[in-house]
């Protein structure tokens, strides 16, 4: 009886160390790769508030000189900057809203509803599913041209809707699709209308489903810079952010300092989203299997 | 004591037969209401664009007037005989493979630190792994170009810092290294999305599972081998998809870090295709280009898919 204990007490002690031990490995070797992947982001956001001169000559470290806003100042003081803004904020609104309207209404009825034609509708979506727009970027630049939409941010929100569809009606299928038809049969009976049903219990109820489309459009729209560059090079008016960032770079290549106050301007609201959006960016990639 | 009784009231057939023609017509109009505006949407921008990429590819075009200059499968044999297609298309081959056996595995061992148990500080660490998916190509480069400065970047710097007599190297504006610097980037901004997947799967493993390994005498090694890996088939099967067909579709990162130079020793089949079809007016061969590249992915979509993934389906068949 005793011996056993003993061996006991032994094991777990073996067991601690051993556990412990593995800890500090597991921290160290984490730690050691969010510094790889901090690096970057807090050399960007020290360079913005030093000095070019600085950079040049001591690469990593804090501000000499004092913090150096007029980097900041410089761009924010330029409209050609608000007009970026405004206009990728209205990528950032425009693509999400059509995406989800759309894509709702197609996962819907091919999610509860039969008709004729449905296997078709499913299956060329599906099909869609394996396009990526750059494969089909030039037909799409000649397509929005022959619709004068040159120029003219509709010329890219139509397209990356086109885009954005197939994926967002696949995942919002599969949620619509696991609602109760009990749910379903119950408003019939209460005198709902198909419509009434989607309108007023099936979208309510796949809030975040919904959400977790929209928010990875929001990210999509935010960030795309190929399309913005074959429609909407020739009209600086019309540059979301992307394009105006590559613009700044290529006239003020040499001021790092600038184009680091400017990097950090466009990863400041992309944080911020993400720390509010988190939840439903993972289950949007995810498909709704990881919660927290 | 008197119980309720309803009695439904009997209606002609008639009538019913004009409510059920009524519920048809309104089940009718909102399926053509609902799928109307998306397919226009769907066909306008993505169907006919992607049929059109077909036509161009035959043709001799610079974009405007007419398609007049029939080449039949021209553009194709000339790009399979450009040395400079051959490169592009090893280079995104070379960027698969390295993601495959880097990339995920990296991953893979993450989620598997971090996506489980109370290891204080794991959400802190899942945000700074994923954080990078949400910035912007085009940022993620320029914050690259300058960690990958010449004479003051941040990785000449760490390297000499711990190596002697460490040479600062041009990163991206060496043949010999661009390639490789260009995937670490790639890895840094996509890796924790593969994270993320990952840690999903793992919570579909039980860990009673797991557990019982253990009780049997199976070590930690062999828990992972034979228990939870297996387990999270269908999201490793998922990554592997996903990690193919996005490194074949790799732009705008490598265009803003290098534009595919020096001397194409960073052309991918985009670049190329931007740079050769796009830029100077060869719509034609650009489509061409698109063409093998829809071909090259499609082809391993649905081999993939019904090879490989084809166990993953049981449930989601429509």
């Amino acid at each position: 009886m005793t011996t056993n204990t003993h061996i006991g007490t032994r094991i777990t002690t073996h067991i601690n160390t051993k556990a412990t031990l593995l800890t500090i490995v597991k921290y160290a070797l984490l730690t050691a790769l969010a510094i790889v992947m901090f690096g970057p982001v807090l050399t960007a956001i020290l360079g913005s508030i030093r000095t070019t001169g600085e950079f040049l000559t001591t690469p990593f470290g804090l501000p000499k000189t004092g913090i150096h806003w007029e980097n900041y100042t410089k761009i924010l003081a330029d409209t050609s900057f608000w007009i970026a803004f405004k206009n990728s904020l209205l990528l950032a609104t425009g693509v999400p809203v059509l995406v989800v309207l759309l894509s709702s209404m197609l996962a819907f009825v091919l999610a509860r509803v039969e008709f004729f034609g449905k296997g078709l509708v499913f299956n060329l979506l599906t099909l869609g599913l394996l396009f990526p727009i750059t494969v089909a970027i030039l037909p799409i630049f000649i397509q929005i041209r022959q619709l004068g939409l040159i120029n003219n941010l509709w010329g890219v929100i139509l397209p990356m809707v086109a885009f954005g569809l197939p994926g967002s009606t696949v995942i919002l299928r599969g949620f619509f699709r696991s609602i109760p038809s009990e749910l379903e049969d119950a408003s019939y009976i209460d005198g709902c209308t198909t419509f009434g049903f989607f309108r007023y219990i099936l979208l309510p109820i796949s809030r975040p489903a919904l959400a977790a489309v929209a928010t990875l459009q929001v990210i999509a729209a935010w960030n795309e810079y190929f399309l913005p560059l074959l429609i909407l090079l020739a009209e600086p008016a019309s540059w979301p952010l992307p394009l105006g960032i590559m613009q700044f770079q290529g006239q003020f290549g040499s001021d790092w300092a600038g184009i680091m106050a400017y990097v950090t301007l466009l990863m400041i609201p992309a944080v911020i989203f993400y720390l509010f959006t988190e939840r439903y960016i993972v289950t949007g990639l995810t498909g709704g299997e990881l919660k927290g | 004591m008197s119980v309720p009784r309803y009695r439904v009231l009997p209606r002609s057939s008639s009538e019913i037969e004009r409510d059920k023609r009524n519920r048809e017509i309104n089940k009718g109009l909102t399926v053509l209401a609902f799928v109307l505006p998306g397919m226009l949407v769907f066909i306008l921008f993505l169907v006919i664009p992607v049929v059109q990429s077909l036509q161009f590819s035959l043709y001799d075009w610079n974009g405007f007037g007419p398609l007049e200059k029939f080449l039949g499968i021209g553009n194709y044999q000339r790009m399979f005989a450009d040395k400079i297609f051959q490169m592009s298309f090893q280079h995104s081959l070379a960027i698969v493979v390295l993601s495959l056996a880097l990339q995920l595995p990296l991953a893979l061992g993450l989620a598997l630190l971090v996506g489980r148990g109370k290891l204080p500080g794991r959400n802190l660490y899942r945000a700074a792994f994923f954080i990078p998916y949400v910035f912007s190509e085009v940022v993620t480069a320029i914050i690259w170009m300058y960690v990958y400065h010449p004479t003051s970047g941040l990785v000449n710097v760490f390297f000499s810092s711990i190596i002697p007599n460490f040479e600062f190297q041009t990163w991206l504006g060496n043949r010999d290294t661009s390639l490789v610097a260009v995937f670490f980037v790639i890895t840094w901004k996509y890796f924790g999305l593969h994270m993320i997947l990952y840690m999903a799967g793992l919570q579909g493993v039980p860990k009673d599972l797991e557990e019982a390994a253990r009780i049997d005498g199976a070590s930690e090694i062999d828990v992972l081998r034979y228990v939870t890996l297996p387990m999270m088939g269908s999201t490793i099967r998922m990554t592997i998809y996903l990690s193919v067909l996005g490194s074949f579709q790799q732009f705008v990162l490598v265009w803003t870090l290098t534009k595919g130079g020096p001397v194409n020793s960073t052309e991918l089949l985009v670049t190329y295709m931007y740079k050769y079809g796009i830029t100077r007016f060869y719509l034609g061969y650009g489509a061409a280009i698109a063409v093998v590249l829809f071909l090259t992915t499609l082809a391993f979509s649905l081999g993939y898919q019904r090879i490989v993934m084809r166990q993953d389906y049981v449930s989601e068949v429509a």
